[in-house]
């Protein structure tokens, strides 16, 4: 049994090479080509995978930031809007006001001069007054013309005290 | 596998007679594992396998007989042209695979995957189709051993010392290849070795290089031998103790031992592929 017949071992080497000569062309060569086929087509799926995710994910990013943006565009015209009504409704306001001083001091203006025209006419009346007054109580006494410079002088003198 | 067991039953009941009805011979035992020049078929008579006249070279005497074992490797040689080639075939069909290729698949791309590019590296690609005949050769030879009527060819030290003679062709040649003739003998002796050891060490690896072929040789022979061994001894107890009430005990052991048989196959196949990568990988990177 543990006799090493070289014929065996001759068949053997020779049976053994042909065989992996042959193997190599009718098998393993197909074989192992379909296996590298296939691992290469499944890599490249995952990588195409793998691609699609991140240009997806580019993409959401992308839309997040554009919307981001529109938002803060949307914030900046409406603050603008508002700042331009607040300084649009300032300015109407301001010459609003303006417009009515000025109206008031005219209207003021007229009133003093329409104050002081009365005034004097009423001065000129009560001097008139008070001269025939006088005149019918002192009886042709004094000259017309002194008499008025003596009223005159007294209703100075009044005003001043008044005024004092 | 249990009609294997009776196959040789009926064998083992007729030798003993013929044997001059000696029950402590083992004859009986050793013709069922040893190389013959006849394919028993019991009871069915035997077929006498073709024999050539022995060559003389130099004093060697080589006999190129046909012989039960060299049959055997032929039958498992055509088995797997012939399956193998439909698996590459159905693989043309559609890269998808279905039935025996996904079975052959399996050990291919194991063998491809966890036995050369782990163990050897890219490099060791080149000799992929070697390494996957020799996987499912010494496999298939292996598991013809279980069946009925079938011989275990590497159960023969002329088979696996081919086969291991072939691994060592495989080896150096390797290692000739990626370093040159005397670079790869010369890179034997590990570096950092002090000059005075050098030629010690380059006797002790050179000579390491004969002992992993013979290693190789050994083991699968062993393995394959001891399983058949165990079983026909087992059996083998109904005879000697003249009594069918050890029939079942040994029946069952027997059955056991075939199924360790089947593992040990797959075992094998897987270890003497894996030490060939390994002593390549050995030989490529050197160190």
């Amino acid at each position: 049994m543990l006799e090493v017949n070289p014929g065996v071992a001759i068949w053997t080497i020779i049976t053994f090479l042909i065989l992996v000569v042959v193997l190599k062309k009718v098998a393993w060569g197909p074989i192992i080509e379909a296996l590298t086929r296939r691992e290469e087509n499944i890599r490249k799926a995952l990588e195409d995978a793998q691609r699609a995710k991140e240009e997806a994910e580019r993409l959401m990013e992308e839309n997040k930031r554009n919307l981001a943006r529109a938002e803060e565009e949307v914030q900046k015209i409406i603050r603008d809007g508002k700042e331009t009504a607040e300084r649009i409704r300032a300015e109407i306001l301001e010459r609003a006001r303006k417009e009515a001083d000025m109206m008031i001091e005219r209207a003021k203006e007229e009133i003093e001069r329409h104050r002081e025209q009365a005034m004097l006419q009423l001065r000129a009346q009560v001097v008139d007054l008070a001269i025939q007054i006088a005149s019918k109580l002192l009886g042709e006494t004094l000259s017309e013309q002194r008499h008025k410079k003596l009223v005159e002088r007294y209703l100075q003198e009044i005003s001043s005290e008044k005024r004092a | 596998m249990w009609i294997n067991n009776l196959v040789v039953m009926a064998d083992t009941l007729k030798h003993p007679e013929a044997s001059h009805g000696n029950g402590e011979s083992s004859s009986w035992l050793l013709h069922h594992i040893a190389d013959s020049r006849t394919i028993d078929l019991e009871p069915f008579g035997h077929i006498t396998l073709p024999q050539f006249p022995p060559i003389h070279i130099g004093g060697i005497t080589i006999d190129l007989s046909i012989t039960k074992h060299v049959f055997f490797m032929w039958l498992v040689s055509i088995i797997l042209i012939v399956v193998l080639s439909l698996v590459a075939r159905s693989y043309k069909k559609s890269v998808v695979p279905h039935g025996l290729a996904n079975l052959v698949e399996v050990f291919v791309v194991f063998i491809r995957d966890e036995i050369i590019l782990s163990v050897i590296g890219k490099e060791g690609l080149k000799y992929l189709h070697y390494f996957l005949t020799l996987f499912f050769f010494i496999l298939l030879c292996n598991l013809f051993g279980l069946v009925p009527y079938g011989a275990t060819a590497t159960g023969n030290l002329a088979v696996t010392g081919g086969l291991a003679f072939l691994s060592f062709i495989l080896i150096q040649l390797a290692g000739i290849k990626k370093h040159g003739l005397i670079g790869y003998y010369k890179g034997l002796v590990p570096h950092g070795v002090p000059a005075f050891v050098a030629p010690v060490m380059f006797v002790v690896e050179f000579l390491g290089l004969f002992a992993k072929a013979f290693a190789l040789t050994i083991r699968l022979f062993a393995n394959m031998t001891a399983g058949h061994i165990v079983i026909l001894a087992l059996i083998g107890l109904i005879f000697v103790f003249k009594s069918v009430f050890v029939a079942p005990i040994s029946i069952a052991f027997a059955i056991f031992i075939n199924l360790l048989e089947i593992l040990v196959a797959f075992i094998q196949a897987y270890i003497f592929t894996m030490l060939t990568a390994l002593f390549v990988g050995l030989s490529i990177h050197q160190h």
